[in-house]
C-alpha cells in the first residue's frame, strides 16, 4: 500500500472520530482542503502521523474542540465582492421594502464580517429596524468574534475599499470605532441580530425567511451535501425570497435548481419561485 | 494521440508572471494533452488580466476556475482573485477561503501540494517569476512525491525573488530560461 492510500485511511478515521465523538460532521467535505487542514493540526501537534491524534480526540476535550474549530476556520472580508452587494442593493432591497417585518438568515456566517455589512446596508437603505437577522455557525469559536464585532484596525482598509464599491458613498467609520488596534463595531447594528449555533450539515430549517445568505460555505462540501444543504436553505425561504451565494457557487447542479429563477446571474443571487 | 507519462501541469507565478504566462502561452498547441492548473497572484487592480491576456495568445482553453470542475486536456484553469485552489482525488476543482498562505490567496503552496497529493509522479510544476516566496514550500513537495519540477532560471526572470526561494529549498529537475518554457512544454508528449 502506498503512503498516500495509508493516508486517506487516516483522515477518513480522524474525520470519523469527530463526528462520533462529538457530532461534527466533515465526512463529506471536499477532501483536499480537509486533507490541508488536517496536516496543519497534525503539524502542530508535533506529532508524525494522522492517526495518533485520534486518542486525543476522543479523550482530551479541550484538544478535541481546539482541533475542531482550527479545523474549520474561514476567512472573509467585510463587503467582500462589492459588486454583489450592488446587486443586493438593486434586486433585493426594492423586495424587502414590501414587507413590514423581514427576517434574513446568513447560514454559515463564520466571525461575521457578512453580517455586519449586510446591516450596514440594512440601515442605508431604510430596512433594519423591521429586519431580524438570524447570523447562524457550528464554530463556537467563530461565532463567538461575530458576537463580538471587533476586528483588526489593520483589515479595515481593505473592509473600507471594498465598501466604497459597494454602491453607496457613506463613510465606513460611522459603523465602528478605533480602539488601540481594533476596530469595534457599532452596537446599534448588532441589536436586530441573533447569533445562534447551527449545524448546517446535521440541522434542520428552524424559521421562514425572506432571504438566506449563504456565501463561500458550499464550496467545501461534496456534490451530495451541497444537494442536502442547499434543501433545508430552500425550505426556508418564503416564496418569492431570495438566496445568495458566493460568486463561485452555483444552483446549477442542485436538485433545488428547479425551484428557483435567477435574480442576478453574474452575482448569484436566486429567487425562489411563487408557484 | 500521444502518450505521455504526466497528467497535469501546475504553474504558479507572481509579480511579472502576466508576461512571462504571454510568453509560455503561444506555444502550446490545441491538442495540448494535459490540463494546466494556473495560480498567478494578481494586485488587486488588475484582477483577472492575466486570464484575459493569455486567453488571446492561445490555442488552448483559459478559463477562471470553477469549483468541482472536472479538469481536461488542452485547457487551463486560473484561480479566481481571493479565493485558494486545489485539486481533488478525482481530478476535479476545488475552492476556499480558508486563510492566507504566504500572505497570498490564492496561494501557489497551497494549490502545489493538493496537485502532488493526488498525482505524485505524474505532475510537472512550473514556478515562474514573482516577489516573494510562495510556491518555493510546494514545489518542494512536489519534488518530494516524485513529480517533475521546474523553475525559471533567476536570470530571466522579471522578479528573481520567487524562483530564487524556491531554489534554496529544493533542487529542481530543470531550470529553464523563460524563453525554453513553453517549447518545453509543447513538446511533453509529443516525442516519447
Amino acid at each position: 500500500m502506498q503512503p498516500g492510500e495509508i493516508e486517506k485511511i487516516e483522515l477518513e478515521l480522524f474525520l470519523e472520530a469527530i463526528y462520533q465523538r462529538y457530532g461534527y460532521d466533515f465526512r463529506n467535505y471536499a477532501r483536499a482542503s480537509v486533507h490541508r487542514r488536517a496536516q496543519h493540526i497534525l503539524a502542530n501537534s508535533g506529532h508524525q502521523h494522522l492517526s495518533e491524534l485520534i486518542p486525543l480526540l476522543l479523550h482530551d476535550e479541550v484538544f478535541a474542540l481546539q482541533a475542531i474549530y482550527d479545523f474549520s476556520i474561514t476567512v472573509t472580508e467585510m463587503f467582500r465582492d462589492p459588486n454583489f452587494y450592488q446587486a443586493v442593493r438593486q434586486t433585493v432591497v426594492p423586495y424587502l421594502h414590501t414587507y413590514p417585518f423581514i427576517k434574513i438568515w446568513v447560514a454559515g456566517c463564520a466571525t461575521g464580517e457578512e453580517v455586519y455589512s449586510l446591516a450596514i446596508l440594512l440601515k442605508e437603505e431604510g430596512l433594519y429596524d423591521r429586519t431580524t437577522i438570524y447570523a447562524t455557525d457550528f464554530n463556537e469559536t467563530a461565532l463567538k468574534k461575530a458576537a463580538e464585532g471587533i476586528y483588526p484596525l489593520k483589515d479595515v482598509q481593505q473592509y473600507t475599499s471594498n465598501y466604497q464599491k459597494s454602491g453607496k458613498t457613506g463613510s465606513l467609520s460611522t459603523y465602528y470605532h478605533a480602539e488601540y488596534n481594533s476596530a469595534i463595531i457599532d452596537a446599534s447594528l448588532k441589536a436586530n441580530i441573533t447569533f445562534a449555533h447551527h449545524n448546517l450539515v446535521t440541522d434542520s430549517v428552524f424559521s421562514e425567511v425572506q432571504v438566506v445568505f449563504c456565501r463561500n460555505v458550499l464550496i467545501y462540501f461534496d456534490r451530495s451535501l451541497q444537494d442536502k444543504v442547499l434543501t433545508t436553505l430552500a425550505n426556508s425561504l418564503s416564496r418569492g425570497g431570495f438566496l445568495c451565494l458566493g460568486t463561485k457557487e452555483s444552483l446549477e447542479f442542485s436538485t433545488v435548481y428547479d425551484q428557483f429563477k435567477p435574480a442576478d446571474l453574474e452575482e448569484r443571487i436566486y429567487q425562489k419561485r411563487t408557484g | 494521440m500521444y502518450e505521455t507519462r504526466y497528467a497535469a501541469v501546475v504553474i504558479g507565478a507572481s509579480a511579472g508572471g502576466t508576461r512571462a504566462l504571454q510568453q509560455i502561452f503561444p506555444c502550446l498547441p490545441a491538442s495540448f494533452p494535459l490540463p494546466i492548473v494556473i495560480v498567478q497572484h494578481l494586485h488587486p487592480l488588475q484582477d483577472g488580466l492575466a486570464l484575459i491576456h493569455c486567453k488571446d495568445t492561445t490555442a488552448i482553453k483559459v478559463k477562471d476556475a470553477d469549483e468541482k470542475e472536472a479538469l481536461l486536456p488542452g485547457a487551463a484553469y486560473f484561480a479566481p482573485p481571493n479565493y485558494h485552489l486545489l485539486i481533488e482525488a478525482d481530478h476535479t476543482l476545488s475552492l476556499s477561503i480558508d486563510p492566507k498562505v504566504n500572505y497570498s490567496r490564492p496561494s501557489i503552496d497551497v494549490l502545489f501540494e493538493s496537485a502532488a497529493n493526488v498525482y505524485g509522479p505524474r505532475l510537472v510544476a512550473i514556478l515562474l517569476t514573482g516577489a516573494n516566496n510562495d510556491g518555493a514550500q510546494g514545489l518542494a513537495f512536489i519534488k518530494k512525491k516524485g513529480g517533475l519540477t521546474i523553475v525559471q532560471d533567476p536570470q530571466s526572470a522579471e522578479f528573481a525573488v520567487m524562483p530564487a526561494s524556491a531554489l534554496q529549498v529544493t533542487q529542481p529537475d530543470l531550470l529553464l530560461h523563460l524563453d525554453e518554457i513553453g517549447p518545453w512544454l509543447a513538446a511533453l508528449g509529443t516525442k516519447e
